[in-house]
């Protein structure tokens, strides 16, 4: 039998990628409808909160397996069959991702005190402009420092879309392990590139948050 | 003289705590209206209740033509014509003085970049303040911020401004700095109305007197009412003043 080699690291390193490109389309495609849903959970409209409350609720309330196998058989009983792997995935972190930004996102919005939304609306700048000039540089500042931390969280995550056949670091491992059967040896090579993916995130997150702490005084 | 502000017969509630209980005053262009009273006579919330940051639950309101009682209230427009400086200031900390001016000119008046800067430069030296246009506002005493804020709104040419307790995070002497740059708005004409504590102020500058007890109007006059209350609850009131 042979043992582990260049090949599968090499073969590794390659589903890294598809980690990372993963990580990126859950952040990018979460942090769109995330964002969606943070303004709508703080909207005056009732019906709109509740809305969104429902959908951060479900999100959150249901393990990312179970959205990740409901998705991708779900796309197939509505009638594609062939789902891709990687929209399946997408699909599924996106909306993992969206729930938990939503959060995050509407505390750091309502963390600007009220008093700056009210100057704002009294020099009379339309919603969009108080939002976008007023609001958000400031929310922003807070909520970096979470943003980074979570992507950790999206990063690690990703290893559940093995379960629907996607090719990335953990599902890697795996196959590598079913031919030479090396367990121990392969696991600890993912678990040493996870981290080497996730260290400097969780770094810049923690000195983003010193960095704009100490700003904010 | 045409009134710029009328309340009429105004009622307000939070929950079960009645506010404001049938207040009416008017405020005539060019007229500095001081209301004064004990906290939580409601003079804060009339205030608010004119640039229409509350809701009121009864009454009517009209403001420099607009009717602020009406649900379908076009409030942007309203806001145009009404500035109010806050007792926390409330400039938007990610800006500076000259960028916190600029912002309304340029976002709701659409005046060109370079227009709204020489407007900003105009307000801050009315205030005092020409040398601190690049700073941020955690770079300036609490005077000056109130200052820049007055300023901002100063930059939208109101009708009307509203004061709303200034100067109380303020020590003796940034208050008068920030008191002297009302005086002067009054003496220009400006049309104000302040919620205020400052009684020596209210004397000097306010063409009219409001005192407020109760969430009702408890007495109205000149200035010099302060001097001869005609309700013990203003005599009281003036006398722990003193």
């Amino acid at each position: 039998m042979p043992s582990f080699s260049l090949v599968h690291l090499e073969f590794l390193g390659w589903a890294a990628m598809w980690t990372l490109g993963l990580s990126a389309i859950a952040f990018i495609g979460g942090g769109l409808v995330g964002f969606a849903v943070a303004l709508m959970r703080i909207s005056s409209v009732h019906w709109v909160r509740y809305a969104a409350i429902a959908y951060i609720q479900v999100v959150q309330g249901t393990p990312l397996l179970i959205l990740l196998f409901l998705i991708y058989f779900g796309i197939a009983i509505v009638g594609f069959q062939e789902v891709p792997a990687i929209i399946a995935a997408g699909i599924g972190l996106t909306i993992y991702s969206s729930g938990f930004l939503a959060e995050i996102w509407r505390g750091c919005l309502q963390s600007v005190p009220k008093t700056q939304w009210e100057a704002a609306e009294c020099l009379a700048l339309t919603p969009w402009q108080r939002m976008t000039r007023v609001i958000l540089p400031q929310a922003m500042r807070i909520a970096t420092p979470p943003t980074v931390g979570f992507l950790v969280q999206i990063v690690k995550n990703t290893s559940l879309a093995s379960v629907v056949g996607f090719v990335e670091l953990a599902q890697a491992g795996k196959l590598i392990n079913n031919s030479i059967f090396e367990p121990f040896t392969v696991f600890m090579v993912v678990a040493a590139i996870y981290f080497a993916i996730c260290f400097p995130l969780s770094t810049w997150s923690r000195r983003l948050e010193r960095k704009l702490n100490v700003s904010r005084r | 003289m045409s009134a710029v502000v009328k309340l009429s017969n105004v009622h307000k509630s939070f929950g079960t705590n009645k506010v404001l209980d049938g207040v009416s005053f008017e405020v005539g262009r060019g007229e500095v209206a001081a209301v004064i009273g004990q906290s939580g006579s409601g003079k804060s919330t009339a205030l608010r209740c004119i640039n229409a940051l509350e809701t009121i639950d009864g009454g009517t309101i009209d403001v420099c033509g607009h009717a602020v009682h009406d649900a379908k209230l076009d409030r942007r427009s309203l806001r145009r014509d009404v500035g109010i400086v806050f007792q926390s200031y409330n400039l938007f900390p990610h800006l500076t003085a000259e960028q916190n001016i600029m912002l309304a000119p340029s976002c709701v008046k659409k005046v060109s970049k370079s227009e709204a800067r020489d407007l900003a430069h105009d307000v801050l030296r009315r205030v005092g303040l020409a040398e601190k246009a690049g700073h941020f506002p955690e770079q300036l005493s609490g005077g000056q911020q109130q200052r820049v804020a007055i300023a901002r709104s100063l930059a939208m040419q109101p009708k009307l401004m509203l004061f709303d307790e200034v100067t109380s995070a303020l020590d003796p002497q940034l208050t008068g700095e920030v008191l002297k740059v009302m005086e002067d708005l009054a003496r220009g004409g400006m049309t104000m109305i302040l919620v205020t504590h400052e009684m020596a102020f209210a004397r000097k500058v306010a063409s009219q007197v409001v005192y407020m007890h109760k969430g009702k109007v408890w007495e109205t006059g000149p200035g010099s009412m302060l001097d001869s209350p005609k309700t013990a609850e203003l005599a009281d009131f003036v006398g722990s003043g003193l």
